[in-house]
């Protein structure tokens, strides 16, 4: 199971703003583990964003992304109070969704 | 073997002699870890800490909301800074991770032993792990505030400095050859003055932290597990009191300035 994510939204004359910390191992698939086997690959691969139920953000992760990533990014709109909803899905077909509302 | 003492010489004149054209400033450590800052993973676990500070747990099926880290019971905020502090109830002085083990034990029934013949960042110790996160994140920005006033704290802090300047292992290194002087660095890490009280806060007071370059949450304990290491020095014991007394000995001196915990490390 994968585990939460901090997402914090504040908007502000007009534009939200949107920090997200995903907790993932962004795995490369290049490293090996100390007996020399091959540590098989494990990134998120793609990254939503809604504001209430509109699309505002839509991401392609790879392995080139950190180990539990942070993410920021500003959308035009949004008050105090709104939905913002943030899910991944990864190579393994692992998901997580989480929400917040707007401060 | 022998490589390792060629490393460690390096290390060590690396130390003295660190070219006064990289000192610490124009690497600008400051505004990397500013913009690291920002979005600390720290936060995952504190996150993590806090759920399971109120998950019932353990052989007894408990939380942790009887937990008294000096403030009284289930009092999180503010307590991290005025730890290693005594405790009546142990007649103990204890740091951060030896009272949560504490608390771990009587409460919960998860023996102490388990964590501290396990390893770091692996079951139950990386759970106290996570619980010190959360802790010390209750403490953000607060003042360094530890009360010496105890005879059991006065005797630690005094043991601490001993050992802070006592030269021993291979390279007959003590704490004090890395970090004595002002603007040294090892790598790109800049080495705090720790015979200062402003050298010292900073020592203490910006670990725990998360540290980016192998994407983990380290505590105190684990800082100076390392610290030993680098000294190559005979590893200390999870939560014995050498370890417990240089906290005292580092928290003490630094008493007064605020504390940047969790902090966020190259
Ligand atoms: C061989 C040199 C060396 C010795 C000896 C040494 N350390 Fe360190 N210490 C370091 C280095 C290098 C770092 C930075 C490590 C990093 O961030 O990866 C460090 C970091 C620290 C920090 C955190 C400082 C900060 O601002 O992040 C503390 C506190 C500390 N050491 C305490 C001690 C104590 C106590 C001892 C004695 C038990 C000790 N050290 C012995 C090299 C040493």
């Amino acid at each position: 199971m994968a585990n939460p994510m901090r997402i914090r939204a504040a908007a502000k004359e007009g534009v939200t703003e949107v920090r997200v910390l995903m907790s993932h191992v962004m795995e490369t698939g290049q490293r090996k583990d100390s007996s020399g086997a091959a540590i098989p690959a494990h990134f998120i691969t793609e990254l939503v964003a809604k504001h209430n139920d509109k699309v505002v953000l839509n991401a392609q992760f790879g392995p080139s992304v950190s180990t539990n990533p942070y993410l920021a990014f500003k959308f035009n709109g949004g008050a105090k109070g709104d939905k913002v909803t943030v899910s991944w899905t990864d190579n393994k077909g692992e998901s997580r969704t989480d929400e917040v509302q707007v401060a | 073997m022998r490589q390792k003492i060629i490393a460690a010489a390096i290390a060590a004149a690396a130390v003295v002699a660190a070219p006064q054209a990289l000192a610490s400033e124009e690497l600008n450590f400051d505004a990397y870890r500013q913009m690291l800052a920002d979005g600390n993973p720290a936060e995952l676990f504190e996150m993590e800490g806090e759920e399971l500070w109120t998950t019932a747990r353990g052989p007894k099926n408990a939380t942790l909301e009887k937990c008294d880290l000096g403030l009284g019971a289930n009092v999180v905020v503010g307590a991290a800074a005025q730890m290693p502090r005594y405790f009546a109830d142990t007649d103990k002085v204890q740091d951060l991770e030896s009272r949560l083990m504490h608390c771990m034990d009587a409460l919960q029934g998860i023996p102490s032993a388990e964590i501290i013949n396990g390893s770091f960042l692996k079951g139950e110790r990386a759970k106290v792990a996570a619980l010190v996160a959360y802790v010390v994140g209750q403490s953000k920005g607060k003042p360094i505030q530890v009360d010496l006033a105890h005879p059991k704290m006065k005797e630690m802090y005094a043991m601490g400095e001993k050992t802070f300047y006592y030269r021993t292992g291979a390279m007959d290194f003590a704490c004090s050859s890395c970090h004595s002087q002002d603007g040294k660095r090892i790598r790109a890490t800049s080495l705090p003055n720790i015979t200062t009280s402003k050298g010292a806060a900073e020592g203490w007071g910006s670990w725990p932290a998360y540290r980016v370059s192998n994407s983990q949450f380290w505590t105190m304990q684990h800082r100076l597990w390392d610290c030993f290491r680098q000294q190559r020095t005979a590893e200390p014991v999870f939560g014995s009191d050498v370890t417990i007394a240089l906290s005292t000995f580092m928290a003490g001196k630094g008493n007064g300035h605020e504390a940047v915990w969790p902090g966020v490390k190259r």
